[in-house]
C-alpha cells in the first residue's frame, strides 16, 4: 500500500536492559514512509519500550535507530530534531491541564518550531475541527472527557506537521463507549498516507489500516506479516495463544 | 400496572431547618458537646467584658500625659504620640514622602502590565519594571544623587519590617526555584551541592544565621570594607529563607506526573523550555499554599532582627520603654504591634486562597 519504499525508520541490533533485565533483545525493523504498522504482545514484551526507543524517551545500550536519516545517538541537537519530525501520542494523553486545550496545541509550534502564533492558533484550530472538538478550545483538559483528551493529544501531535506517528496504546485508558471516536480519528489518518507505528490491542483497527502487523514477546519480536496472514495464519504458537487470548474476548 | 397520584409537597420538620438545625448540630449534638459548649461560653464570658473594658471602654484615646493616664485600661495616647516611631523608626520627618513614594510605587508598578494586556512586549515590560523597581526603591529610601543620604541604621519600624520582609521574598524565590532544580538534577555535583546548602541551612536557626552575618560574615570581607548591617541582615535571611522555599518548591516538583516530563520531552522542547513552561507552573502552582506559609513565618522571624541591632516595628516597643515620659506601656505597644502584624499576616493568607482559585485550572469536571 504504501506509495514509495523510502525507508523511513531503521533500527538495526537494538538492545536494551532495565539493569539485569533484557528488554529489548537485539530488534531489527523499517519502517516505510506511508506505512502503518500495528504492534502488539502481551504486557512486558517490551513493545512500549521499542517505540518509545524511536523518539529516544528510553535510552538503549546498544544497535542504532535512524530516523528520517538522522542517527540517534547520545546527542541533544539530534534528539531534538528527531523528535520534532516524530511526534508521540500517549496512554495517559499528557495534555498539560495548566494550559488551554488551543495553548496545549500551539505550544510546540511557536516553541520548537519559531512559529507566529496567529499561524499556530489557524492551524490548531482547524486541527481541532477535524477531530470535531472545535468549541472547547478555550477549555482545560480536565474539564474534557478521556476521548476528548485523546482526541485533542492527536490534534497536539499533528500540530508540528510531523513525519511519523507514535501510538503508545492510545485507547488503553478510555472508557469502552470512548474507543471508537479516538480509533476512528485514527483510521482517517492512516487513510491521508501519515507513518504510524502504534502499539496497541485493537485488532479491529489493526485488521483495517495496518500494513504489517509486529508480535512482540520477552523484549524480541517473534512474528511479523502482513495483517491478513498474521490472523489468518499466525505460524509461531505463542502468536497463536495471543491470538487465541486476545480475539476470544 | 399501577398509577400514583402526584403528591403535594411538604416542609421538612422545624428541627431539620434553619436556626435550630445549626445549634443541635454544631453545638448541642450530643451531652458530652452541651457541655463543652456551656463550658466555652461561660469562658468567654469570664475573658471578653474585662478585654474589652481594656482595649475600649475603660481606654484613653485623648491628649493626655502619661501620667493623666489611666493605669487601668489601656492607654492609646501612647501609640498616638508615637506613631510615628512604630511607623518610620528613626527615618527624618521630613523625607517620609520617599517612603510613601516607593510603597505606592508597588502599587503602580503592579498596575501598569494590565494596561498593556494583549501587548507583544507585556514580558519584557513585566521584566523590566521587575528590575527597576528595586533600584529605584533603593534610591529613594536611601537617598544619593540629588536626594538626602538617610542611612540605614536610621531605617525602622513597620518600614523597615516590610522592607526585610519583602526583599527576604523577593529574592529567596528565585534561588530556592534553582536550588530546588538544582536538587532534582541528573547532574552530580549540581545535586550535591544543592542537597548541601538546603540541608546545613535548614539545620541551623535563623538566629544562628544572623549572629553569623553580623559578626562572622565582615571576617570574609578584607579591612577598611564595611557591609551595611542591614545589608547583611538581608543576605542571611534571603538564603535562610532560600532553603526552605527550595524545599517548598520541591515538593510542587515531586507531585508532577512523569507523563508531563515526556509529552515535553516528545515535542521537542529544550530542558529550559521544559521546565519553564511545563513544570515549574504547576509546581509553584501546587505549592502556593505552602510557600506563602513559608513567607508567613519569615515575616514573623523578621521580628529577630532586634537581636543584631535592628529596629524593626517590634524593637521599637522595647526602645520605647526607655522614654521616660511615657514608662510602663510596653503592653500597648505589644498589643498594637501584634495588632498590625496579624492584619498582614491574615491579609496575605487571604490572598494565597485567592491566586489559588485563579490559578486552578485542574478542578473536576462536575464542579465547573
Amino acid at each position: 500500500m504504501s506509495s514509495n519504499d523510502k525507508q523511513i525508520i531503521q533500527i538495526n541490533n537494538l538492545n536494551k536492559w532495565y539493569g539485569d533485565f533484557h528488554a529489548l533483545n537485539n530488534i531489527n525493523l523499517t519502517v516505510n514512509e506511508g506505512e502503518i504498522v500495528v504492534i502488539c504482545g502481551p504486557s512486558g514484551s517490551g513493545k512500549s519500550t521499542l517505540i518509545r526507543c524511536i523518539n529516544y524517551l528510553e535510552k538503549f545500550q546498544e544497535g542504532e535507530i535512524i530516523v528520517d536519516g538522522t542517527s540517534i545517538a547520545d546527542d541533544v541537537k539530534k534528539i531534538r530534531q528527531v523528535r520534532s519530525e516524530v511526534s508521540m501520542v500517549f496512554q495517559h494523553f499528557n495534555l498539560f491541564p495548566h494550559l488551554t486545550i488551543l495553548d496545549n496545541l500551539t505550544l510546540a509550534p511557536i516553541w520548537v518550531h519559531q512559529n507566529k502564533k496567529e499561524d499556530a492558533t489557524e492551524r490548531a484550530l482547524a486541527l481541532l475541527d477535524r477531530v470535531g472538538i472545535k468549541d472547547q478550545a478555550e477549555k482545560y483538559p480536565n474539564q474534557l472527557s478521556g476521548g476528548q483528551q485523546q482526541r485533542v493529544a492527536i490534534a497536539r501531535s499533528l500540530c508540528t506537521s510531523p513525519k511519523i506517528m507514535l501510538f503508545d496504546e492510545p485507547t488503553s485508558a478510555l472508557d469502552p463507549e470512548m474507543i471508537s471516536e479516538v480509533l476512528d480519528v485514527m483510521v482517517e489518518l492512516a487513510k491521508e498516507g501519515m507513518t504510524m507505528v502504534c502499539v496497541t490491542h485493537e485488532m479491529g483497527f489493526a485488521k483495517k489500516v495496518a500494513d504489517s502487523m509486529i508480535f512482540m514477546d520477552e523484549g524480541q519480536i517473534i512474528e511479523t506479516n502482513k495483517p491478513d496472514e498474521f490472523f489468518k495464519n499466525p505460524e509461531s504458537d505463542r502468536l497463536k495463544l495471543f491470538l487465541n487470548q486476545i480475539l476470544d474476548k | 400496572m399501577a398509577t400514583y397520584e402526584l403528591k403535594n409537597k411538604k416542609n421538612p420538620p422545624i428541627s431539620e431547618i434553619g436556626v435550630i438545625k445549626w445549634l443541635h448540630e454544631n453545638l448541642f449534638s450530643s451531652l458530652f458537646n452541651s457541655i463543652l459548649t456551656l463550658f466555652a461560653l461561660y469562658l468567654l464570658y469570664l475573658i471578653i467584658p474585662p478585654l474589652a473594658d481594656w482595649l475600649y471602654f475603660g481606654a484613653e484615646f485623648g491628649n493626655v500625659t502619661n501620667d493623666q493616664c489611666t493605669r487601668e485600661a489601656a492607654c492609646w495616647t501612647y501609640i498616638g504620640k508615637k506613631i510615628n516611631l512604630y511607623i518610620y523608626g528613626f527615618y527624618p520627618e521630613e523625607h517620609y514622602w520617599r517612603i510613601h513614594l516607593t510603597f505606592a510605587l508597588v502599587a503602580v508598578f503592579s498596575f501598569i502590565p494590565r494596561l498593556f494586556k494583549n501587548n507583544p512586549h507585556r514580558f519584557k515590560l513585566i521584566a523590566f519594571l521587575f528590575i527597576s523597581y528595586p533600584i529605584l526603591a533603593f534610591y529613594l529610601l536611601y537617598g544619593g544623587i540629588g536626594l538626602e543620604v538617610v542611612e540605614t541604621h536610621k531605617w525602622g519600624g513597620l518600614t523597615l519590617t516590610i522592607i526585610i520582609a519583602a526583599v527576604g521574598i523577593v529574592a529567596s524565590f528565585p534561588i530556592g526555584i534553582l536550588m530546588a532544580l538544582g536538587r532534582q538534577s541528573k547532574m552530580k555535583v549540581i545535586r550535591f551541592f544543592s542537597v548541601l546548602y538546603i540541608e546545613f541551612i535548614r539545620g541551623v536557626p535563623l538566629i544562628t544565621i544572623l549572629f553569623m552575618a553580623s559578626v562572622v560574615l565582615p571576617l570574609f570581607f578584607s579591612e577598611g570594607i564595611d557591609v551595611d548591617k542591614l545589608l547583611r541582615a538581608l543576605i542571611g535571611i534571603t538564603l535562610f529563607q532560600a532553603a526552605y522555599i527550595a524545599e517548598v518548591i520541591r515538593g510542587g516538583l515531586q507531585a508532577i506526573p512523569r507523563g508531563q516530563y515526556e509529552a515535553a520531552d516528545a515535542m521537542g522542547l529544550s530542558f529550559f523550555q521544559k521546565t519553564s513552561l511545563i513544570i515549574l507552573p504547576q509546581a509553584l502552582k501546587i505549592s502556593i499554599p505552602n510557600i506563602v506559609g513559608s513567607f508567613i513565618s519569615l515575616f514573623k522571624d523578621t521580628t529577630l532582627v532586634l537581636i543584631i541591632g535592628l529596629f524593626d516595628m517590634l524593637a521599637i516597643v522595647g526602645l520605647s520603654t526607655s522614654d521616660v515620659n511615657w514608662l510602663g506601656r510596653e503592653t500597648e505597644g505589644y498589643v498594637f504591634v501584634a495588632f498590625v502584624l496579624w492584619i498582614i499576616l491574615y491579609s496575605m493568607s487571604k490572598y494565597s486562597k485567592n491566586i489559588e482559585k485563579r490559578y486552578n485550572t485542574e478542578l473536576d469536571k462536575e464542579k465547573l
